[in-house]
């Protein structure tokens, strides 16, 4: 078993990642004018604000086997509704736990419907991405709402911020991480998130409330994406029925490139926190170069590749020359 | 799967609970639209402008279009990077490739860090884009909105193409005209919440309400969020919901392409008759195949032209935006700072079969 623990410690790709992430940073910070400054900091931070709040629940979906496609639709949906609302005379403070509320609702109709009846996520999800966005529509139509409230909207934008840098969405992000990063590393909930994701049978038969835990994630889910969509709507201040169209890849994108098994059992929340702000720097990097968007996708595209592919390649390569060696003996 | 499941029956009624206290504790009191309807003043145009002043050269200026890869915006970004060139300055194109309101946030942020003297973007949200631009407006970076614009305090100046006014009216004029007054009608616009084309819209509507108009019917307003594809399956959508639609109008030139590009290969050719805003080069096709007969656009090249100067004028110190000051925009002339910032470039040009030809854009 020596052998094998020293392989896996070599093939941590969260730890590369997080390399990289800092390559990637002083890279910048070199080779970059404007880059480096904390007004640009404080920018890239808030802009992925909602996409690294989404993962941290979305991390703990992929690692107990499933997935949750209708984020960004939830999203949608919590912006429109908000809009909607604000629009026909709703006070702020009861806007919120209304549309956190129907983010609970869409993250229960989606466990009930993998766990209860069986579905697989994947599946289940595509259709209630669909479904959420449509009612997003539904509830605003065409329209923009604007005209948010001063003293909530100042708390999303990137100028005003903690300790100089942080703006409060992406602190509240920090904090929101702490606490999921503990559940999952330090707690017997996160070692039956890794039971459950590497074997789900073995797992029930051991005691773990399987089902129950995989409906929890959902709705936890839905409930992190409809505050999202909050932040997302405060921040841009306008409410529209396709806010964050196509978010769900972004965060799904940054949870694998942060090296979360997408078969379930296996990564850990600082690889996937490191994902989430690797793509998220080396846009605003990218962006500040005048690279072309084409070439920004692409770049995106061959990342998440390399990180699907490349530990793979490794451990085969590994694993051969370990047979090899084992042969010669 | 064969494993029994249990409902979480008491957290669901925890988080009920939760909810519904959240509700009546808020449901007196807080903040509404109304009780915020009073947000601070934007920033108003109140320097003084110095008509006499030297344009500058040596200046940055950078173009933001609603998306890179929209042809129109392309003519006239590279046109105003022609002419910055012209004046001794220097300009850029940069923006997504998707015209979702969010999108261009990111590239406002990037050209304040790099100092760019001057912003000039066509919005794809006139709210979603304000926040930064306020923040580049007060870091002395001057910002032009030119074809679809923003809220009135987040930029110096508009430079639109014609009045909105008389575009969506005489869109209206050109197709009654070719349909004798009588027909079902539909509109084939870009995004829902694209400004300009709702402002177009909206003057269709009040021209249509006219009471010339009593034979003609607008059955639907549909979006092709300016995209090829979904344009075409619009226009198949439409029509095919429609069966007696006589007219499409498509104030967008994605849409008109692509309508125009699903009617030549169909039977609805030389039956149902579209009309719009496109750019020669794409429309040529379909007006010597008869599939189009006439369609209307300003020239793209002297919008970005008259951009390019409006933005040297106010780096300048030559205006600052305030209604009445005038400048100088080369061979293109003088303009005038209208009402709301906003400088008119003129009259759209209507395009067919006897002009085209003398058209390269």
């Amino acid at each position: 078993m020596s052998t094998k623990s020293d392989l896996s410690r070599f093939l941590r790709w969260d730890v590369a990642v997080g390399i990289l992430l800092v390559a990637v940073f002083a890279t910048g910070a070199g080779t970059t004018e404007g880059f480096a400054t904390t007004g640009n900091l404080s920018f890239a931070l808030n802009d992925i604000a909602e996409v690294a709040i989404i993962a941290l629940p979305m991390t703990l979906l992929v690692v107990a086997g499933e997935i949750d496609l209708s984020v960004a639709s939830m999203l949608g949906l919590a912006s429109a509704v908000s809009g909607k609302l604000w629009e026909s005379g709703w006070a702020f403070e009861t806007i919120v736990p209304v549309v956190l509320a129907i983010g609970v609702l869409g993250g229960l109709l989606n466990g009930w419907l993998v766990t209860r009846v069986g579905l697989p996520s994947l599946a289940v999800t595509i259709g209630t991405l669909t479904l959420y966005r449509g009612l997003a529509s539904v509830a605003l139509g065409s329209n923009a709402v604007t005209d948010f409230p001063e003293t909530y909207a100042r708390w999303t934008s990137d100028t005003n911020t903690v300790l100089g840098i942080l703006p409060y969405p992406f602190a509240l992000f920090i904090v929101l991480a702490a606490v999921t990063g503990v559940v999952l590393h330090a707690t017997g909930f996160g070692r039956s998130l890794f039971a459950t994701g590497a074997q789900e049978e073995a797992a029930y038969f051991s005691g773990i409330r399987v089902k129950r835990i995989k409906l929890l994630l959902f709705v936890l889910t839905g409930l992190l994406s409809a505050f999202a969509g909050i932040v997302f709507t405060l921040r841009y201040g306008s409410a529209r029925a396709d806010n964050g169209q196509g978010f769900e890849m972004l965060v799904i994108a940054s949870v694998l490139l942060g090296g979360v098994d997408f078969d379930g059992g296996k990564g850990t929340l600082g690889g996937a926190i490191a994902g989430v702000l690797l793509i998220g720097l080396l846009k605003n990097l990218l962006i500040l170069n005048d690279v072309a968007n084409e070439v920004q996708v692409i770049v995106t595209g061959l990342l998440l590749v390399a990180s699907v592919l490349t530990p793979r390649v490794i451990a085969a390569a590994l694993e051969r020359r370990h047979r090899r060696a084992a042969a010669a003996v | 799967m064969s494993l029994p499941t249990t409902v979480p029956v008491r957290a669901l009624t925890a988080v009920t609970a939760v909810c519904a206290l959240a509700l009546t504790a808020t449901a007196c009191g807080g903040t509404t639209k109304k009780s915020s309807s009073d947000q601070g003043p934007g920033t108003a145009a109140t320097a003084s402008a110095d008509p006499a002043a030297a344009l500058k050269k040596g200046l940055k200026l950078a173009f933001l279009p609603k998306q890179i890869n929209n042809p129109y915006e392309t003519i006239v970004d590279n046109s105003g990077i022609a002419t910055a060139k012209e004046i001794g300055s220097t300009a850029k194109e940069v923006g997504p490739s998707d015209a979702s309101a969010s999108s261009q946030v990111s590239y406002i942020n990037t050209l304040i860090q790099q100092q760019q003297d001057a912003i000039l973007l066509a919005a794809n949200d006139p709210n979603a884009v304000c926040g930064p631009l306020k923040q580049a407006m007060t870091k002395g970076i001057k910002v032009v909105a030119y074809d679809s614009d923003t809220a009135k305090d987040c930029r110096q100046l508009f430079i639109n193409q014609a009045s909105s006014e008389q575009i969506g009216r005489s869109l209206v004029q050109n197709l009654g005209k070719q349909l004798g007054l009588q027909g079902k009608i539909a509109i084939l616009s870009a995004t829902q919440n694209a400004t300009n084309q709702n402002t177009w819209i909206e003057f269709m509507k009040k021209e249509l309400a006219l009471p010339a108009y009593k034979g003609m019917e607008l059955v639907k307003v549909a979006y092709g969020d300016d995209d090829d594809q979904k344009s075409f399956q619009q226009t198949q959508g439409l029509l095919q919901a429609y069966p007696d639609l006589k007219g499409i109008i498509a104030p967008t030139t994605v849409g008109i392409a692509a309508s125009a590009r699903y009617i030549s290969s169909s039977s609805y050719k030389g039956k149902v008759v579209v009309n719009g805003l496109g750019t020669p080069n794409q429309m040529r096709k379909y007006v010597k195949d008869g599939t189009v007969a006439q369609f209307s656009l300003w020239d793209p090249k002297k919008l970005g032209r008259l951009a390019a100067y409006a933005a040297a004028a106010l780096c300048s110190g030559q205006i600052t935006g305030a209604e009445g000051q005038t400048f100088k925009a080369g061979d293109l002339g003088s303009f005038t700072v209208g009402k709301n910032g906003e400088v008119i470039l003129g009259k759209p040009t209507v395009f067919d079969t006897s002009n085209i030809d003398g058209f390269d854009f």
